[in-house]
C-alpha cells in the first residue's frame, strides 16, 4: 500500500505522460503481483469493487471528531476523502499489502464495511489512508488512460502494445497471465469473446505529396468526423470498441443492438438521423455516459458507417487486398438500417479528388481517406498503404488574454494560452492553445506575457489586449459549458500576428457562423 | 495591571503601555521588539530595535546596517519601560525567539512569535516558558495538519531524484530559514554532491555557514550550465526567466502547506515536500497543554480551529486578528 500510495501522489502531480509511464513502470517492475495488477486495474477503472459512499465516511467522522473541527477542515481541504486521511488519529504507519485492502472492499458486507474500513484506516499513514480512500470511493483523477497503462507495460517486456491490446479484453484483474506473459511465459489465449483488434491508421497527406502516386492504384472515401469504432458480434458476444480499444459498449445500447452480423467491422461511429449525419457535437453528448436515458437515445440515434471487414462469418479477411476486402463488405447484409457502407469517391486524378475534397457534400466531412487498393489489414499506422488527407483547418483571429506557465521541459516558459474573440465592445475567451509555435516563437510569446502583464493570479498572467494570434482548428462544437457559447476542437497557434492591431480580430459572431 | 493593560493590538501592531513598545510592528515605530528576521516581522525603519544578536544580523544583511537608528541585542532580563523583558529560542529560524513580557504587577505574557517544536538543524529548539498568558500563531490551526517527519520528505526527494536522475530537481524554499534547513536536511539524507543555490539566497546562506552551521559545497545557480541536480531557490523565482536555462525541471516546494493538495495544485508543483517551520496541530495543542496558560490569544492563521479547540477544552481564548503577517512569510 505504501508504494501504491506513492504512485498515486506523484502521478497526480505529474503532468507529462512520459514521466507518469515512468513513474508507473517503475511501480510495476518493482511491486509483486497480485498487487501490481490490482493497481493497474484501480487507474484504469477496470477495479470493480464496493463503492464507499460519501455519507458512510462522513458517518465515521462524526464519533471522531467534533464536527465544527471537522467542517472548517473540510471546508478548508475540500475534499472529502483527503480531510478524513488527515484527520485520522492514529500513530500507526503499517504497509498493508494493497490485495489486503482491494479483498475488503470487494467481500465485506455492507452491515460490516464501516467498522472494516475504520479498522483498516487504524492501521494506515496519512498517504496510504488516502489511497485507501479513493481505492474504496473509485475516485483516483490521477489522468492515467487504460492506453497509457497498457503502453507502461509494453515497455517492461517483448510483447508490443498491439499485442498487449488485442487481449487486453480477455483479462480480469489482476492480470497475472499477462505479467507471465510479459516476463517471458505463454501468451494468454483469448479468454473472452470478441476481442478487440489492433486498428490499421492512416498517416497524413497533401497534394504535392500525392503527385508522386498513381491516382488508378487507390480508392478514396469522405473522412467523416465521428469516432473510429470497431464493431463486434463474435457469435452472439457484441462489443463496440474505440480505436485504442476502450470498450464503449454501454454508451450505445441502440448500436450494441444494430449488430446483427458476425464478423468484425472497421467503421465510422456517427449520431444519424435519418440521411442526415449529425455534427460531431451530438456524438459527443454520448460519449463516456455509463447509462443513456431513452430520450438521449432518441434524440441522438447513433449509427455506423463501415469501411471495412477484418473477420466475416468466420473468415479472417484481414490479409486480403482491400479491393477483396471491399467486395465482401459490399456483399454484406448487416441486417439493421442503422448501419450502411461508406461510399467509395469517382476520380481519376488527383485534382478531381481535390475538388471533390474542397466541396463536401456535408459539413460532417472532415476530409477524404485514400487507401491502396492492394493493401492488406495490417495494425498500427504503416506509411503509405492509407493516407489522410484532412481539409483545411478553421482559422480566427484571437486576442491573446491570458498566459499560464507551463511544466517539464516548458518550465519557466508562459506556454499556455487563453485568446477571446469580440462581442461587441470586449473580448470574450473562447478557448485554449498550448502548441502550434516553434520555440524561438514561444521565447517571443513568453517576452510579450511578461511585459505586459496587467495582473496575476498564481501561475496564470493576464496580459493587455494587444496581441493577434491565429488560431487554427478542426471543428466547432456548440458548448453551454463555455461562457463563449463554442467550443474548439484541437486549437493550436498557427501564426502569431504581430503586425495586426487587436481592434481588427475577429468577433464571436464569425466564429458562432462556423458551428456546423 | 490587567492583560489588555501590559499588551493590546493596535494598527502599528501588539503594543505594550507600560514599556512603550511595539512586538513585531508592521509599520515603522519609536520602538520595536522582534521576535525573528522574516520580512513581515521585521520591517526597517523602527527607531529603535531590540532583538537577538543573528536576527539584528539578519535584518542588517536584508536592509542594511542602518536599518534603525539604534539597536541593542536581546540578553537576559531587560527593563523596558516599566516592564521587564526576556527573549527565548522559539524553535523556527536562527535567531527567532519567543518574547517573555512580566510587568512589576499583573499576568506574565510570551509572545511567541512564530514557533516550531520540531528539531531543527539550523536553530536553537523552542524552549517552553511558563506564563500567565500564551500568545500563539496558528498559521496551521487545523486539525489536518499533522507535517511529517522532515526525513521522511527527504527520503522522497532521494526517490525522485533517483527515478528521474537526468532530471534537476528545483526546490522552493523561503530565502531565510526554509532554504537553510531543506540544504541541512539534505545533508542528513546523504546528498553529499554540490548543491546550487539562487542568487538570493547566497547571503543568508553565507551567514548560517558563519554562525557554525554546516551546508556543505554550495555552488551558483547562475551559470548557463548548473553542475548539480539539487537546486535551492526561492518560490518567487519559479515565475522568472531564471528558471529557463533548466532542461525538464522537477519543480518541487518545501511548506507546510503542500499537505493539502489543492494548494500543492495551485502552486504548480510536481513534488510537494512538507516541510514546516511552524507548530504544526499537534505541537500547537501539545504546547498549549504544556504551558497550561490562564489564556491563549491567538495572533494569525486559521484561528477558527484553534479557538474551537480552546472551546471544547474550557481554556479561555481570543484572536487578536493581527493584520501584516503572511501565511508563511516570502
Amino acid at each position: 500500500m505504501k508504494a501504491f500510495a506513492h504512485l498515486l501522489e506523484r502521478l497526480a502531480f505529474t503532468p507529462a505522460r512520459n514521466a507518469k509511464l515512468r513513474l508507473l513502470r517503475h511501480y510495476l517492475d518493482a511491486t509483486p503481483d497480485p498487487d501490481r495488477g490490482f493497481a493497474l486495474a484501480a487507474l484504469t477503472g477496470d477495479l470493480k469493487l464496493r463503492t464507499v459512499t460519501p455519507s458512510l465516511l462522513r458517518g465515521l467522522m462524526v464519533e471522531r471528531v467534533d464536527a465544527q473541527l471537522f467542517a472548517l477542515s473540510y471546508d478548508f481541504v475540500g475534499d472529502l476523502a483527503e480531510t478524513i486521511a488527515l484527520l485520522w488519529d492514529t500513530d500507526r504507519d503499517e504497509d498493508v499489502p494493497l490485495r489486503q485492502a482491494v479483498k475488503l472492499l470487494s467481500e465485506t458486507g455492507k452491515s460490516g464495511l464501516p467498522a472494516a474500513i475504520a479498522e483498516m484506516l487504524d492501521w494506515l499513514g496519512p498517504s496510504e489512508r488516502l489511497a485507501f480512500l479513493k481505492l474504496a470511493t473509485g475516485n483516483m483523477r490521477v489522468g492515467l488512460s487504460a492506453r497509457m497503462a497498457r503502453m507502461a507495460l509494453a515497455e517492461m517486456g517483448a510483447p508490443a502494445v498491439a499485442d498487449i491490446e488485442e487481449i487486453w479484453h480477455g483479462l480480469t484483474p489482476p492480470y497475472q497471465p499477462l505479467f507471465d506473459w510479459i516476463a517471458g511465459g505463454a501468451r494468454p489465449e483469448h479468454a473472452a469473446k470478441a476481442p478487440f483488434r489492433p486498428v490499421m491508421l492512416s498517416t497524413p497527406v497533401d497534394l504535392d505529396q500525392l503527385r508522386a502516386f498513381a491516382p488508378a492504384d487507390y480508392v478514396a472515401e469522405w473522412k467523416w468526423d465521428g469516432i473510429r469504432v470497431q464493431a463486434i458480434n463474435d457469435d452472439g458476444t457484441r462489443r463496440l470498441y474505440s480505436r485504442t480499444g476502450e470498450d464503449i459498449s454501454h454508451s450505445f445500447p441502440d448500436m450494441i443492438d444494430a449488430l446483427n452480423f458476425d464478423g468484425v467491422a472497421d467503421g465510422e461511429l456517427l449520431v444519424r438521423r435519418a440521411d442526415q449525419v449529425a455534427p460531431f457535437g451530438d456524438l459527443q453528448k454520448r460519449l463516456g455516459r455509463k447509462t443513456v436515458s431513452r430520450a438521449m437515445l432518441d434524440s441522438h440515434p447513433a449509427g455506423l458507417r463501415v469501411y471495412d471487414l477484418m473477420f466475416w462469418q468466420g473468415r479472417d479477411l484481414r490479409n486480403l487486398p482491400l479491393t477483396e476486402r471491399r467486395a465482401v463488405l459490399e456483399g454484406a447484409d448487416f441486417g439493421s438500417d442503422r448501419i450502411d457502407l461508406s461510399p467509395l469517391l469517382d476520380f481519376a486524378t488527383w485534382d478531381d479528388l481535390a475538388a471533390l475534397r474542397a466541396d463536401p457534400p456535408s459539413p460532417v466531412i472532415e476530409g477524404v481517406m485514400i487507401k491502396r487498393r492492394d493493401s492488406a489489414y495490417v495494425s498500427g499506422r504503416p506509411r503509405g498503404p492509407w493516407f489522410k488527407w484532412k481539409r483545411d483547418p478553421h482559422v480566427v483571429d484571437a486576442v491573446l488574454l491570458y498566459a499560464q506557465r507551463g511544466h517539464g521541459k516548458r518550465s519557466g516558459f508562459y506556454s499556455d494560452f487563453t485568446f477571446g474573440l469580440w462581442d461587441g465592445d470586449t473580448l470574450v475567451p473562447v478557448g485554449k492553445a498550448y502548441f502550434g509555435f516553434t520555440d524561438e516563437e514561444l521565447r517571443e510569446l513568453d517576452r510579450f506575457v511578461r511585459n505586459n502583464t496587467t495582473e496575476r493570479f498564481g501561475p496564470v498572467r493576464s496580459v493587455a489586449a494587444k496581441l493577434v494570434l491565429e488560431v487554427a482548428f478542426e471543428g466547432l462544437n456548440a458548448s453551454s459549458r463555455h461562457k463563449s457559447g463554442v467550443a474548439m476542437r484541437f486549437p493550436r497557434i498557427s501564426r502569431i500576428r504581430w503586425d495586426k492591431p487587436a481592434a481588427e480580430a475577429d468577433r464571436l459572431e464569425t466564429l458562432k457562423a462556423m458551428i456546423p | 495591571m490587567r492583560a489588555e493593560q501590559i499588551l493590546h493590538p493596535t494598527e502599528a501592531g501588539l503594543y505594550c503601555p507600560p514599556g512603550d513598545f511595539h512586538i513585531d510592528p508592521i509599520r515603522p515605530v519609536p520602538r520595536a521588539l522582534i521576535t525573528h528576521g522574516h520580512g513581515d516581522h521585521a520591517r526597517a525603519g523602527h527607531g529603535s530595535v531590540l532583538a537577538t544578536a543573528q536576527t539584528l544580523d539578519i535584518m542588517a544583511i536584508r536592509y542594511g546596517s542602518d536599518f534603525a537608528d539604534q539597536r541593542q541585542v536581546a540578553d537576559g532580563e531587560i527593563r523596558v519601560g516599566d516592564v521587564t523583558v526576556s527573549f527565548h529560542p522559539a524553535g523556527h529560524i536562527l535567531g527567532s525567539a519567543q518574547i517573555a513580557v512580566t510587568p512589576d504587577n499583573g499576568p506574565k505574557i510570551v509572545v511567541s512569535g512564530d514557533y516550531c517544536r520540531r528539531p531543527n538543524p539550523v536553530c536553537a529548539p523552542f524552549e517552553p516558558v511558563p506564563c500567565d498568558i500564551f500568545v500563539t500563531e496558528a498559521t496551521f490551526g487545523l486539525p489536518v495538519f499533522h507535517h511529517p517527519d522532515p526525513a521522511h520528505e527527504m527520503v522522497r526527494l532521494l526517490s525522485s531524484m533517483a527515478e528521474f536522475p537526468e532530471r534537476p530537481h528545483l526546490i522552493g524554499a523561503y530565502a531565510l530559514g526554509k532554504a537553510q534547513r531543506v540544504i541541512a536536511l539534505a545533508r542528513e539524507a546523504g546528498i553529499d554532491g554540490p548543491i546550487a543555490i539562487h542568487g538570493a539566497l547566497q547571503r543568508l546562506c553565507d551567514y548560517h555557514i558563519a554562525q557554525g552551521i554546516d551546508l556543505g559545497e554550495l555552488i551558483p545557480a547562475t551559470a548557463e550550465d548548473v553542475p548539480a541536480q539539487l537546486v535551492i531557490a526561492p518560490p518567487s523565482a519559479f515565475a522568472s526567466p531564471w528558471v529557463q536555462r533548466f532542461r525538464d525541471p522537477v519543480i518541487g516546494f518545501a511548506s507546510g502547506w503542500m499537505q493539502v493538495r489543492a494548494r500543492a495544485r495551485q502552486r504548480g508543483v510536481e513534488l510537494p515536500l512538507v516541510i514546516s517551520d511552524h507548530v504544526d496541530w499537534p505541537q500547537v495543542i501539545q504546547t498549549i497543554a504544556e504551558l497550561a496558560p490562564a489564556e491563549v490569544w491567538i495572533t494569525h492563521g486559521t484561528e477558527d480551529g484553534l479557538m474551537r479547540w480552546c472551546e471544547l477544552n474550557a481554556i479561555p481564548a481570543r484572536p487578536l486578528r493581527l493584520v501584516g503577517y503572511e501565511d508563511e512569510p516570502e
